[in-house]
């Protein structure tokens, strides 16, 4: 046996398929399939075997030292679960990722390609990756999906490993990770929403989108919102694309969304709401709208549903429309058109003018308080103040005209953006900006430490800006570990520094292949209900999957 | 022993399994429609003793990043993300979203006598395009665009980034 075929076995024991074939169920059955792998794979190889103090724990390690240095070990955790790594500790840099959105994958992924020996490990809180692509998607957006199938690549790579159910900050230190690994990087995202700091903002009815959006994808901490979704009419404040997002799940048939992978509870409630018109408010005027053109086109074709768009708006903006560039034109002209016809065909007037649902857009309007129902018990309306624009184009300031209107309704779905939170007291952050300050994706002041989308660049953009982002990340990461900036540290790191603490705070990190029993479980409980998925929303019941 | 047999075997099925299912997957949701007849060559003659893999060839050539241009020989009706992906070229990021119109990242320049044979993109291209970094007149996205026998030959850059422009 060569140290190639070594290597060969070593990948598939990271990949987790000696654990399979073996089929191995005892610590004492483990070390048997040790040795044996050991003695036919590294023939010249030399064994030590470890006890660690907690019953039930073991591990082995095995080495070779010609010509490269192959290092294995097992640890059962309790007689059924192993698990099993190879690491090659041929002296290669350790770099850490905190978060497995696609600002994470992205970063681990141009970081792999372009370093040949750097391995990376990629923290997440949740038992489960990819953030926003499964938390933050619409459900009937599965094509947007697609880059899951990128990141699986990544995380396949045998340089890269995924470590869920472990919270940063809380299991493990920011200086831990530091002292563990050569580059951290942070890209734990924006898990916090904007307020408006407005009377009647905790009324119930008003929830954030965020918290909505959560709560329809199957995010943990919001499953049990229950939104009040007895009413006719919702309000949904602030233009981006979640605000369209959260609009347009609200008014989807449910024909089609009981077929995407939206949370079971989601579809029940759905299936019940009343509501018939969402509104969607902004500050600012159509020129500044901050939603893209596929999700308006989205909004105009949708089944039984009309658009309730003032002409008035948009009264003067054919002629300014000639001089703005592109992407502006084409979404203020699709804006206009949407207004102004009731319909181009007879077919399409037909089909909008028996349609049950409505969707409008309310313009130069900023929430100054939610009024209540008369017993307090849940919102009944809100209250408007009319702005007028200062300033030009994209850039414009609404300014108030002290005049002020009332909107009835009985759901208000506040949509102004995301903020990120500081992870750390040791992680500058930057209050104001809602940034960690840096240069590049160099945390400034701070040898060894980088961030990456939405934490690096504030909560805009879509996956792809972050891709761009991410990319940039791993190339100041890889310039600084090739030009010796920074001088990776020899001994034992990365994991295998961190994952003793993570055992003695009885934390089991929740690694790729458990992922990909967790996905597996939902793609078969989905395929029963005629669903491409079915979430499991309690991490518990996610860790119970993982370590089945 | 009969261990290590296998692990070779078994590495090779699960990458082999993962290319197949990406690959059939774009392929599948790919729109590419149907070309247009005045300009395609192609009109089937089932008498001509040629058989159809071999008249069915044609050359694209891809203008890289760093400058470099690699000529790739392909079935006509093949679009150009599928192209790239079959072939194995090297563009960061292309073609995130497997060619179901969701993102920018395919997007590609062509020359100005190939773009105006193309047919029109449709409004769900052109939404798409919007986003893409470095757009111009000349802009497509590679997943919508299929290539015929009277493409033989063109060339296509790829735009040097891939950011797109939403805060426009």
């Amino acid at each position: 046996m060569d140290v190639k075929t070594g290597y060969v076995a070593g990948r598939l024991a990271f990949r987790g398929v000696l654990c399979r074939i073996s089929g191995i169920s005892t610590a004492a059955h483990c070390h048997a399939v040790k040795k044996h792998s050991c003695e036919t794979v590294f023939k010249f190889s030399q064994r030590s075997l470890y006890q660690t103090s907690t019953p039930g724990q073991h591990r082995w390690f095995c080495h070779n030292s010609t010509p490269g240095q192959h290092r294995w070990f097992c640890h059962t955790a309790t007689p059924s679960q192993h698990r099993w790594f190879c690491h090659t500790s041929t002296p290669g840099p350790h770099v850490c990722i905190v978060g497995s959105g696609p600002a994470g994958f992205y970063t681990a992924q141009h970081i792999l390609k372009n370093h040949k020996t750097a391995r990376v490990d990629i923290y997440e809180k949740l038992p489960v990756p990819f953030g926003l692509v499964r938390f933050g998607v619409a459900p009937d957006h599965p094509e947007v999906k697609n880059v899951i199938n990128t990141f699986t690549n990544t995380a396949s790579n045998e340089r890269c490993s995924f470590l869920g159910n472990v919270t940063v900050g809380r299991d493990v230190t920011v200086a831990e990770l530091r002292q563990a690994y050569d580059a951290v990087i942070m890209s734990y995202g924006a898990d916090a929403d904007k307020e408006f700091g407005i009377p009647g903002e905790d009324l119930s009815g008003v929830y954030s989108a965020r918290a909505f959006v959560g709560w329809y994808n199957g995010l943990p901490q919001d499953k049990h919102l229950a939104p009040m979704l007895d009413t006719d009419t919702a309000v949904v404040l602030g233009q981006g694309n979640v605000a369209l997002d959260v609009a347009r799940i609200l008014l989807t048939p449910l024909s089609i969304l009981k077929i995407t992978d939206i949370t079971d509870h989601a579809a029940a409630a759905l299936e019940t709401s009343q509501v018939k018109t969402v509104y969607i408010v902004g500050r600012r005027g159509p020129l500044q709208t901050a939603f893209t053109i596929k999700e308006l086109r989205e909004m105009t074709k949708l089944p039984d549903c009309r658009p309730l768009l003032d002409p008035a708006d948009f009264a003067g903006l054919e002629d300014k429309v000639k001089s703005l560039q592109r992407p502006r034109k084409r979404l203020t002209e699709l804006l206009i058109k949407t207004a102004q016809t009731g319909g181009a065909t007879a077919q399409e007037a037909q089909r909008l003018a028996q349609a049950t649902k409505e969707w409008g857009l309310k313009f130069l309007r900023s929430p100054l308080e939610i009024l209540s129902s008369e017993d307090g018990s849940r919102v009944s309306g809100i209250r408007l103040g009319v702005n007028q624009l200062e300033g030009s184009d994209s850039s414009a300031r609404a300014v108030p005209t002290g005049e002020t209107e009332v909107l009835s309704c009985g759901l208000v779905l506040r949509s102004i953006g995301y903020k990120s939170e500081p992870i750390d007291d040791t992680v500058p952050f930057d209050s104001q900006k809602g940034v960690i300050p840096n240069e590049a994706g160099r945390v400034t002041g701070c040898k060894g430490l980088y961030c990456s989308g939405w934490v690096r660049r504030g909560p805009t953009g879509v996956i792809l800006t972050t891709m761009t982002d991410g990319f940039e990340t791993g190339k100041a990461v890889v310039d600084d570990l090739t030009t010796g900036i920074l001088q990776p540290v020899g001994g034992v790191r990365g994991q295998e520094w961190i994952q003793p603490l993570l055992q003695k705070k009885g934390i089991q990190a929740v690694t790729f292949e458990d992922w990909n029993k967790i996905d597996s479980e939902e793609m078969m409980r989905g395929e029963k209900v005629g669903k491409p998925r079915e979430k499991i929303l309690d991490v518990k019941e996610m860790l119970q999957v993982a370590q089945s | 022993m009969a261990a290590s047999v296998l692990f070779p075997a078994s590495a090779r099925l699960l990458s082999g399994l993962r290319h197949f299912s990406r690959v059939s997957r774009a392929a599948t949701t790919s729109l590419c429609r149907p070309q247009n007849h005045s300009l395609s060559t192609t009109a089937r003659h089932f008498s001509q003793p040629t058989p159809r893999t071999e008249k069915a060839k044609v050359t694209v050539n891809y203008v890289m990043r760093d400058g470099s241009t690699v000529p790739v020989r392909t079935k006509v009706g093949e679009n150009l993300l599928d192209i790239a992906i079959e072939n194995d070229l090297d563009i960061d990021g292309f073609g995130a979203c497997e060619g179901t119109l969701a993102c920018s990242t395919c997007h590609l320049i062509f020359e100005q006598p190939i773009y105006d044979q193309l047919e029109e993109p449709t409004d769900e291209e052109l939404d798409m395009l919007d986003l893409a970094f470095g757009l111009t007149d000349t802009s497509r996205l590679g997943c919508q665009v299929c290539v015929t026998k009277a493409l033989d030959g063109l060339t296509v850059k790829v735009p040097e980034g891939v950011a797109d422009a939403r805060d426009v």
